[in-house]
């Protein structure tokens, strides 16, 4: 078949080139200028939400605490036996796939909050993430997220226009939905997940249909022998830049005179059942390619970066012992990260809750002991000068026994 | 109702369900499709900017002689095109540095054929169950023009759905048989416009001859079928038969650009035989009268019957049913709503397991009504044909292949999955993907698919596991 509209490339593509090209047909929103002549700070505030769940006790082990290792076993990093991190304190490691963080943590410009969590205590990624991303004390309890809330709230200094926020996915995610202005960007060939998808449908036509199962797997097997997948160095290269290449593109829009002025970005894959690899592996590949995107903002956003905070958030964490696939189930509490200029850093805040049989939450997880609006309200507060009456209010409806966290802000 | 039917009247007869769809269906599957195609006018598309066949061919004519005009200038040919009264009127060309050509206020073909897809999508994503657009569907396949032949029919495919199959998808066979062969896309999709009778004023004068290309596929694809005894001879005959049916497109005959038009100076001159029968008609009504003999032929019968019943049912479908809708072809001479009818009210058409995958094209559309998410038409060009169907351009005249080995197939299979991903992350949604699985397919979601969805990481997730389910993809 061959035609001169339909190009060799279209017709013998691989699954890369039509993810390529796809993004090309992402545009740009209408952008409301804002402008902030005559205002002393101009201040840019990013949220980077972890999809899936993210590990806390894989990224940022309490290698102190005596119940550690046995919990966590193989996991259990830090530990004798598992050289892969650096010291964040006498209590704390870091994953040493993330050099980035560490060197802005020594630097005092990031900051760890452990055994946090969001109100939601069930745990489902769905309801999960709703209640993340609309600041709501339940799932389901609202149609717009708390950004897009705070975009309409936030002081405009001698700006007219509304604040917009800039939403690096093809869609205006629900932490951005609502009247304030959104746009959109992804890169050119954003690849949308270094997702398990594959594996998840071949365990579901495996169960529901076994003829389906067989040819996938066959196309899957296929492409890692053309080369699209074997070698596991070259996939963590690809996600790397992947990433990268998002955080790189929403500085850059950040940086913009009258552009937007905070940003959500979403990075997937966090989800690890099995064969979680903190160490050397899939947590490590993605730790390693969020590392290279949290230093791609740092780099991008420098001529800013005294008053830039970026807050990273994930729906739940992980169970707190391990599964019986070398990997962790659904949990609780879990690690948020701060950084940026403009954050009070170098150090762990947390309300240790422990991990004894008895301190677990339900027996199983790691138990919360700060809540992620009391981070939120607190870097809204002092960063963007969001007055507690209307945290409680508008961006966080019916928070008002949470209080904002103090002294986070440099 | 078997909790099944309504899902199967959405994928095995329809393009899926929309959210709602399922409920609004009722306790009568059957019977809703009917409704959905009993005005057989509800399955036209007749829009003022679609230009028909006359209009679109003018103006691909237009923008060929722009682009002519304009690259011998830029090549500062001296052989200067010698000027032809449309000149006159025509805008310049413009050529971009990538060598696209743009000829302001005149559409280019690719033009024409997004404008074309845009109107499809509007009826997909309108339609409250889409059979009648899958009976459509199948009938174009079933008379497939290849654009990958020239722009003409790139420029005209969309056309021709709208002018040779929509009308008469529920009505006879023969009338929608002889309105394509009669169509400038497929005598230029199968040569005939190239076909000239050795014998005939013309023939002589030039040399030229005989193209065989579509008098052998309208007995071979289009009605008989290959097994119904016919011979090279047969063949060769027929194309001798339909020499002089082309259409207007000389620079004497502007008035007849994009109609048929029989050019008794290109037609073999004499009596035919065609499948043991004589044909001694002169001009245009001995073709008529083949056509009229082949469409009612009974091996046309047995052969639609089979393709329809495998189109829609299964790769090897149930005999009785395929006997019983060719007995109800031959007995009406080719009612194509009795034999829609017939296929519907059928048992085994309900009964028989779904074993069949969505195509490209089904699965594309189901996961837009599914998901209420329009894409563009570049979306759509890229997606079908990274999924191996793009639209009016299959590989041969015998159209896309709608069998489980062909679509079910390891890197169709991957592609497909990854088109489901980027559906998943463009798609604007508010649904809970589990509320939305419930509502798509009720009581016939699995408990796998269920668990599966419930689990998914994210949203996207879910979604590109939903459109990817066996529920989703098989029919």
């Amino acid at each position: 078949m061959k035609s001169p509209f339909v190009t060799d490339a279209m017709l013998c593509s691989s699954r890369r080139t039509f993810l390529a090209g796809a993004g090309a047909l992402t545009a740009w929103a209408v952008m409301p200028k804002y402008a902030f002549a005559g205002q002393r700070r101009d201040p840019r505030f990013l949220t980077v939400i972890l999809r899936g769940a993210l590990d806390g006790l894989a990224v940022v082990p309490p290698v102190g605490d005596p119940d550690y290792p046995a919990l966590r076993r193989d996991l259990a990093i830090g530990t004798s036996g598992f050289g892969s991190t650096v010291t964040l304190n006498d209590f704390f490691g870091l994953n040493e796939a993330m050099p980035g963080l560490y060197g802005l943590y020594k630097k005092g410009e990031a900051l760890v909050v452990h055994a946090a969590a969001t109100g939601y205590r069930d745990r489902s990624h769905f309801d999960g993430q709703d209640v993340l991303e609309t600041g709501m004390t339940g799932p389901k309890m609202s149609e717009t997220g708390w950004m897009n809330r705070l975009a309409s709230v936030m002081p405009r200094g001698d700006g007219v226009r509304p604040i917009s926020g800039l939403a690096a996915t093809p869609t205006v995610p629900l932490i951005l939905r609502g009247d304030a202005p959104t746009l959109t960007w992804t890169p050119l060939d954003f690849k949308p997940a270094p997702s398990d998808t594959l594996n998840r449908l071949l365990d579901l036509y495996t169960h529901a249909d076994p003829k389906m199962a067989e040819v996938l797997m066959a196309g899957v097997s296929t492409e890692m022998l053309a080369g699209d997948g074997t070698d596991p160095m070259k996939r963590a290269g690809g996600l790397a830049a992947s990433f990268k290449q998002l955080a790189a593109g929403s500085a850059k829009l950040l940086l913009q005179e009258d552009g937007p002025r905070i940003a959500a970005l979403s990075y997937d894959g966090w989800d690890t059942h099995t064969n979680e690899g903190a160490e050397t592996g899939r947590l490590q590949g993605l730790l390693a390619a969020l590392d290279g995107a949290f230093s791609a903002l740092a780099d991008g956003l420098q001529p800013v970066w005294k008053d830039t905070a970026i807050v990273v958030l994930t729906e739940f964490g992980r169970t707190a012992a391990t599964n019986g696939n070398d990997g962790t189930d659904h949990g609780t509490a879990t690690t948020a990260f701060l950084f940026g200029g403009a954050i009070k850093g170098g150090r762990v805040v947390a309300d240790w809750p422990g991990l004894k049989p008895s301190q677990l939450y339900q027996d199983r997880d790691l138990a919360p002991t700060t809540d992620v609006r009391a981070i939120l309200k607190g870097v809204l507060r002092d960063h963007l000068g969001v007055g507690e009456p209307t945290l409680t209010t508008k961006v966080f409806p019916d928070s008002i026994g949470v209080k904002p966290l103090d002294g986070l802000i440099a | 109702m078997v909790a099944e039917d309504g899902c199967l009247a959405f994928s095995r007869f329809g393009l899926g369900p929309r959210p709602g769809d399922l409920n609004r269906l009722g306790s009568d599957p059957a019977s809703a499709l009917l409704d959905e195609i009993a005005d057989p006018t509800s399955l036209f598309i007749d829009q003022p900017d679609l230009p028909d066949s006359v209009d679109a061919y003018t103006e691909l004519r237009r923008f060929q002689r722009a682009r002519q005009l304009a690259k011998l200038q830029s090549t500062a040919s001296e052989n200067a095109a010698a000027p032809k009264p449309m000149d006159a009127l025509l805008p310049k060309a413009v050529i971009a540095a990538n060598g696209k050509v743009t000829v302001p206020g005149v559409p280019s073909p690719e033009d024409l054929m997004n404008a074309e897809i845009e109107a499809r999508l509007d009826r997909v994503l309108n339609v409250p169950v889409g059979f009648g657009e899958r009976l459509v569907a199948f009938w174009t396949n079933h008379f497939a023009v290849q654009a990958a032949a020239n722009e003409i029919v790139r420029g005209l495919a969309g056309a021709f759905e709208r002018e040779a199959i929509r009308p008469f998808v529920l009505g006879m066979f023969g009338d929608m048989a002889l309105a394509v062969i009669q169509h400038p896309a497929m005598l230029t999709s199968l040569n005939n416009d190239v076909s000239v009778g050795p014998n005939s004023p013309q023939g002589r004068k030039t040399g030229k001859g005989l193209n065989e290309n579509l008098g052998r596929e309208f007995m071979e694809l289009h009605t008989v079928g290959v097994d119904a005894g016919y011979t090279q001879t047969d063949v060769t005959s027929f194309a001798k038969v339909l020499t002089g049916w082309t259409y207007g497109r000389g620079e004497n005959e502007p008035e007849n650009y994009g109609r048929f038009v029989f050019h008794k100076f290109a037609h073999e001159p004499g009596l035919q035989t065609v499948m043991g029968k004589l044909y001694p008609q002169p001009g245009v009504d001995q073709g008529l009268a083949v056509v009229a003999d082949l469409v009612t032929n009974p091996a046309t019968a047995k052969h639609l019957a089979a393709q329809f019943a495998t189109y829609f049912v299964a790769d090897v479908p149930p005999a009785a049913l395929v006997t019983r809708l060719a007995d109800v072809f031959r007995k009406t001479k080719g009612d194509l709503r009795a034999l829609t009818t017939a296929l519907v009210k059928s048992p085994e058409a309900w009964s028989t397991p779904a074993s069949k995958l969505r195509t490209p094209q089904e699965f594309l559309w189901a996961s837009a009504r599914a998901l209420q998410f329009r894409p563009e038409a570049s979306f759509i060009n890229r997606a079908l044909g990274d999924l191996g169907e793009p639209l009016w351009n299959p590989p041969s005249p015998q159209g896309f292949k709608d069998d489980a080995a062909t679509w079910l197939a390891p890197n169709a299979m991957t592609t497909r999955v990854d088109v489901a991903e980027l559906v998943a992350s463009r798609a604007k949604g508010l649904d809970d993907p589990r509320d939305l699985a419930t509502d798509l397919f009720g009581a016939g979601l699995s408990s796998d698919t269920r668990t599966a969805i419930d689990r998914a990481e994210s949203r996207n997730q879910a979604i590109a596991l939903l459109l990817m389910s066996p529920e989703f993809q098989r029919r």
